[in-house]
């Protein structure tokens, strides 16, 4: 199966048209994974017999045209439970865990009658932007085996990049869909805080975090949308605002004409790449050529997202990663001798470093005689961020600007200087303090490694992004290149 | 030296709700261990909590009741702590904006009355129960979940007979509400005490402690009487008080060290981001508030001044909600309230101590009272035998079918008294000499003589009646 040249839309014809089944199509699916991932290291956890029987069943049932997605194969990140299949979130602490109940977004997928494969890598408990976090494996950057592939969604971007899958979800609190999207060439979206339902989703963040697709089209991207988002009575931060048929926007008429586009001149700064910066000026004018106007306008409290993120997420992630205390599921500490050596025991064992670092950064945080100081102060930076990009999106229809201020750094680089790391979600990071969508899209390459374009909406505006992100696909080559691993058979 | 006392009491009611706060698990006690959780419940991982509209409507009640102001805009907050009771290691309650602020309770202690402020009411979560066996332990989250409010007093209470007091005006309130059973015996309501004394005339509290095990109103008062007297004891004899955790002793009515706090608990507390704010409308409010019962202090303010109850009768009556209802309910079927409020107070009351059953419990309805009642005040039966009627209004039987049937019925017809008292007379003329001499007893010992002729039956005021007649002819 060679998924570098089918997307959505044209298995979904092959399946109606019986050219292959649903069967076949999974098969395939996972000599894809077998042939490619000994190198690329994206999966955790493959379920062949599940995804066999499921495939076989729809075969059985029949494929109809009003099933766009029906029989598709497709990877899920680690952090959304699974039924009766393994869900670990990368962690030693979950690393015999089997949850009891489907998230949301996988109950909606298989309600669409798409067919999961497996389970890929992140960094643990989704902190970190490199996948390097995992307590498992490192995966490894489609395009070069040498680099990262970003993170935390790192497993999902290097398992559709490879051709292994043709989609697959990801999570998003700081940049984790658009970060490795980026990095390895391929269409991520994270949607309007709530658009998708986070229940099933491992929290980390709560007040950030967001599913979304990561596909090798724009469209796609939109039609995996559709399917996830909507209201779920089972989180009350889900928006009850219509899903539209997002993909149906997308056309030969789609364009950008008239368009108001800003270009915000922190995200062109200083300790951005230059061949980023360039991709990023040549998109500027891609969209000027194709009818839109690009303006520089300005995020003044930018440099201060990072900080307001590391400590309301962490001190998020400090009050929810408690409930893995050994007592109930997930790892517990042997040689115990009282019930705090319970406590203290399994998370100091069962955790890994970079999710210890954010723990001990949240719970001081929120400690008395801090808070103000820490957790109130970055709440209020966090309006006044969201208040910067109401300020653009008044009278722009989207913000345009780099993904992540590098292409994909070498494994290793930079996991012993969490600082540099942190600094790497510059760019996405103050989309998930506003609750804003972004789409990243392949944009250019810097020595071979893919470069991506952010594209940053009104709330709820996902549709807006889709159109100008078709609209730039279809006026540039650079997501027809394909890294040059031979996946497919 | 002399001394005052500061009391501050925090008052935790479970609310009567079929489910539970922030998951659809049912709220149901006396089922196998765990039997009534779910993924919510075992703070499982991807899980989020949902808000249960009951409950806030619940807390709204509970602050119109206690005279606070709601509060429109408020939401939840975290507060973190470990332990195996509590599965998600943070419980969901209201920390910065409490659903209610700045309410008051009136209390009257030997007809002096005190207004005692409530400083805030919030809703919360339960945690669920650890039991401890040798070398085991066991969760059982049955009542993880469970919807509680905890209603904190300001700094009024100064003495531990108004603690006794405002806990009985705070479940009276409450439970004339419905939100919830407020019985302390059940667990439905729980009570956390801390209690400090300083010299007259100082202006900074005292060092207070807290008691622990406190499973009755009554244990309140005799913990805080204890704890009062000792803590005067330390500072006369030149000690400090030290902040400390003490535990009731039921059997000594002393109160014993358990722990000695130092610093305070730091529970990093932050809104909860799994849950939108509530934004509470002012329709939403009025609603609640016109729908809201009679609450027992109009009740008794109505009883004296409309139906001649004394105070006293009018306090025992409204003690409860279910008698208060029986009560109004009689009166609506005429019975005198004054003896409806002596039935239910007495025998009533006594049948149910006897029983230890709960009014609600028992074949005694409303109707079948007052009907017994309405048989007195018309004269068909006396008081003596409505002793029997009683007996069979308990077990359900309708009084004038069961006065019919056992004939009952009291004989006060004077043409069929006359020839009676007429006999009764011939055969005592000595009583007749008596009375023509003065001795006014002679008239008991002739009525007397008339009742045990008829075996009981005649009507007492009838028989005097005629007598009388007779004996001044």
């Amino acid at each position: 199966m060679d998924y570098f040249k089918q997307d959505l839309a044209s298995l979904h014809a092959d399946l109606v048209a019986k050219k292959m089944s649903a069967k076949e199509l999974t098969q395939a699916t996972f000599e894809n994974i077998k042939a490619t991932d000994p190198k690329i290291d994206a999966f955790l956890h493959l379920n062949e017999d599940q995804a066999l029987a499921q495939a076989a069943a729809l075969d059985q049932a029949g494929i109809s045209d009003d099933q766009p997605l029906a029989g598709i194969p497709l990877a899920l990140k680690d952090n959304l439970v699974t039924k009766d299949e393994p869900t670990t979130a990368a962690s030693k602490m979950l690393e015999n865990f089997t949850p009891v109940y489907d998230a949301t977004v996988v109950s909606k997928l298989a309600d669409a009658k798409m067919v999961p494969v497996g389970k890929t890598n992140l960094d643990e408990f989704a902190m970190g932007g490199s996948t390097e976090n995992s307590a498992f494996k490192t995966t490894k950057n489609a395009w070069d085996q040498t680099k990262v592939p970003g993170g935390s969604s790192g497993g999902s971007a290097a398992a559709v990049a490879a051709g292994m899958v043709p989609a697959a979800l990801g999570t998003d609190t700081g940049g984790s869909i658009r970060q490795p999207a980026s990095f390895n060439g391929i269409v991520g979206m994270k949607p309007t805080y709530g658009r998708v339902s986070r229940w099933g989703l491992i929290a980390f963040g709560s007040s950030f975090d967001a599913i979304g697709p990561m596909t090798r089209s724009v469209k796609d991207n939109a039609m995996l949308l559709s399917a996830i988002a909507g209201h779920d009575d089972h989180d009350l931060t889900s928006s009850d605002k219509a899903v539209p048929n997002f993909a149906a926007d997308l056309t030969a008429a789609t364009s950008v004409k008239g368009m108001h586009i800003g270009l915000p001149k922190e995200f062109l700064a200083d300790g951005i790449n230059d061949d980023v910066k360039q991709a990023i000026l040549a998109a500027a004018d891609t969209y000027r050529k194709l009818g839109a106007t690009v303006d520089e306008v300005s995020l003044p409290h930018n440099k201060y997202g990072v900080a307001a993120y590391y400590i309301i997420a962490s001190s998020e992630a400090s009050s929810n990663l408690q409930r893995f205390d050994g007592i109930r599921y997930g790892y517990r500490a042997k040689d115990v001798k009282n019930l705090e050596d319970v406590y203290v025991k399994s998370r100091s064992e069962g955790f890994g470093a970079e999710v210890k670092r954010r723990i001990m950064l949240g719970t001081f945080s929120l400690s008395a005689g801090f808070y103000d100081a820490y957790f109130l102060k970055a709440a209020k930076v966090r309006t006044v961020i969201l208040n910067d990009f109401k300020a653009i999106l008044k009278d722009h229809d989207f913000i345009m600007g780099p993904v992540a201020p590098t292409p994909a750094f070498n494994i290793g680089a930079e996991i012993s200087d969490p600082l540099t790391m942190y600094m790497n979600d510059i760019l996405t990071i103050p989309v998930n303090l506003a609750g804003l969508p972004g789409l990243s899209l392949p944009a250019g390459f810097s020595n071979g490694l893919p470069v991506g374009m952010q594209l940053i909406g009104r709330p709820f505006d996902e549709s807006t992004l889709y159109k100008a992100g078709y609209a730039f696909e279809q006026n540039t080559e650079f997501h027809t290149k394909v890294p040059a691993l031979g996946g497919q058979n | 030296m002399n001394f005052e006392t500061t009391i501050g009491l925090e008052v935790h009611v479970e609310l009567k709700t079929n489910s539970k706060i922030f998951s659809p698990s049912p709220v149901e006690f006396g089922d196998d261990p765990n039997a009534n959780t779910n993924v919510i419940d075992w703070g499982y991982p991807g899980v989020l909590p949902t808000t249960n509209k009951g409950v806030v409507a619940d807390g709204i009640i509970a602050a119109l009741a206690l005279h606070a102001t709601v509060e429109q805009h408020t939401h939840f907050d975290r507060k973190n702590y470990f332990y195996p009771d509590n599965p998600k290691a943070y419980q969901i309650t209201q920390a910065d904006k409490p659903i209610g602020h700045d309410g008051w309770v009136e209390i009257d202690i030997d007809g002096v009355k005190k207004k005692i402020g409530i400083a805030e009411m919030h809703v919360e979560e339960d945690a669920g129960k650890n039991t401890h066996e040798r070398d085991h332990s066991y969760v059982d989250l049955n009542r993880q979940g469970t919807p509680l409010i905890e209603i904190v007093s300001k700094p009024d209470i100064a003495s531990p007979a108004e603690a006794y007091a405002y806990l009985e005006a705070l479940r009276q309130r409450i439970q004339f509400t419905g939100i919830s059973d407020v019985k302390m015996e059940e667990g439905s309501m729980r009570v956390d005490v801390n209690i400090s004394v300083r010299p007259v005339g100082q202006d900074k509290f005292g060092t207070k402690t807290e008691l622990k095990n406190l499973n009755s109103f009554n244990y309140v008062k005799r913990g805080l009487e204890y704890e009062e007297k000792r803590q005067q004891q330390v500072l006369m004899s030149g000690g400090s008080v030290r902040q400390e955790t003490r535990r009731f002793d039921e059997k000594t009515g002393e109160t014993i060290l358990m722990r000695v706090k130092e610093g305070s608990d730091d529970y990093r507390y932050f809104p909860e981001p799994d849950l939108p704010a509530l934004n509470i409308s002012d329709e939403w409010i009025k609603q609640l508030d016109e729908a809201m019962p009679e609450m027992p202090t109009d009740r008794r303010e109505r009883y004296v001044n409309d139906l001649g109850l004394t105070d006293y009768d009018a306090m025992v009556i409204t003690q409860t909600k279910e008698m208060s209802d029986f009560f109004n309910e009689m009166v609506d079927l005429k019975a005198d309230p004054k003896m409806a409020a002596n039935y239910l107070q007495g025998d009533v009351n006594a049948y149910l101590n006897d029983n230890q059953v709960d009014l609600a419990k028992t074949k005694l309805t409303p109707a079948n009272l007052a009907g017994m009642i309405n048989l007195i005040s018309d004269g068909t039966i006396s008081t003596k035998m409505a002793k029997k009627v009683f007996k069979a209004v308990t077990n359900g039987e309708e009084p004038k079918a069961f006065v019919e049937k056992h004939g009952l019925v009291q004989l006060s017809d004077p043409a069929k008294l006359q020839p009676i008292i007429d006999d009764i007379l011939d055969q005592n003329p000595q009583s007749i000499e008596d009375f023509n001499n003065g001795k006014k007893r002679a008239v008991g010992y002739l009525v007397g003589q008339i009742m045990k002729q008829t075996h009981g039956q005649a009507n007492p005021q009838v028989v005097n009646k005629l007598l009388m007649a007779a004996l001044n002819h």
